[in-house]
């Protein structure tokens, strides 16, 4: 056993390495499909767009769970921070693309 | 419930260093915002390239004309590395006291960074002089550089805060504070991998795509 770690941290260690390597796993198999579907034209036009933003969005959600640990067991505080920013970042990406495709539709 | 069970995002320093993880509540929570608000900024050039990179174009080359997706495939694997490595050296860090190990991990961390930014400069190289695609062609062309400009100007500066802390974890030790500040890099880092994962797919898989 090593410098006074006990046996419940070690086996909290090898579950946070797990942990990672899920994420690194995950990770990998979700890159490796997005470009799949481009590289080998698996998908084209909308089709392909939307698989791509769905896998690019789970690796999201498979990062921030497996390697900045956010989860059920995190802060409350933290929570309702990531989750508010999540809500700012969707107006405003939104936001600008709706407004911006209008008026680019009107100057047509 | 002791102080040193409640949890915050991020890895906890728990039952192995409970005074410096009371002290890791505040500042990681701190730092949560900070990175929170950088999400913001990225968001905004996000959206600015979403609407050049179509609306943008002018007589300028389109996405699909100059995009080559080899070596972005090579970037997110470098960059994802780094990512993991970092994590190991976060693990190494909370649970033992073998600074060789923490600092071989934390080495090959800043050298697939470095590696990762040297990718991204080469592919300016290209588009600058096989393709003529320089920021002021086009509206396109200018948000994709500030965008990804910005993303490589962040893995760079996190770098350089990188060796800053090597250097204090090898005269310091890993005391309590350099243990926290290594913790909040880290959480940078992976947050710089997650703004990759958008840029990969909606820069340049988008780009080939339409």
């Amino acid at each position: 056993m090593k410098q006074g770690v006990s046996s419940t941290g070690h086996h909290e260690e090898s579950a946070e390495q797990r942990d990672y390597v899920k994420g690194l796993v995950l990770a990998f198999v979700l890159t490796v499909a997005s470009f799949s579907v481009v590289w080998f034209k698996l998908l084209t036009g909308p089709a392909a767009l939307i698989l791509l933003g769905i896998l690019a969005l789970v690796q999201c959600a498979a990062q921030i769970r497996y390697f900045l640990h956010v989860d059920g067991r995190s802060h409350r505080d933290d929570l309702l921070l990531i989750l508010f920013t999540s809500l700012i970042v969707l107006i405003i990406v939104g936001g600008t693309i709706w407004i911006l495709w209008n008026q680019h539709a009107r100057m047509m | 419930m002791k102080l040193y069970q409640r949890l915050h995002p991020g890895v906890n320093l728990g039952p192995t260093d409970p005074e410096s993880h009371e002290e890791a509540e505040e500042k990681i929570f701190g730092f949560w915002i900070f990175l929170m608000s950088d999400l913001v900024l990225f968001s905004v050039l996000f959206a600015t390239y979403a609407a050049m990179s179509i609306q943008g174009v002018a007589q300028g080359p389109s996405p699909k004309d100059i995009f080559d997706l080899s070596p972005v495939f090579l970037e997110t694997m470098v960059l994802l590395a780094s990512s993991f490595t970092f994590g190991l050296a976060i693990l190494e860090l909370k649970y033992r006291k073998n600074q060789r190990r923490l600092a071989l991990w934390l080495t090959l961390t800043g050298l697939l960074g470095a590696l990762f930014v040297g990718l991204e400069l080469n592919d300016y190289r290209i588009l600058l002089a096989e393709h003529g695609a320089a920021p002021q062609t086009s509206g396109f062309l200018s948000a994709y550089y500030l965008l990804t400009g910005t993303h490589a100007l962040h893995v760079s500066v996190a770098i350089i805060w990188l060796i800053v802390l090597a250097v204090q974890l090898a005269t310091l030790g890993p005391v309590g504070p350099v243990k926290l500040r290594l913790m909040r890099l880290a959480l940078f880092w992976h947050m710089l991998d997650i703004i990759w994962i958008g840029i990969f797919t909606f820069v340049y898989l988008y780009g080939v795509v339409l």
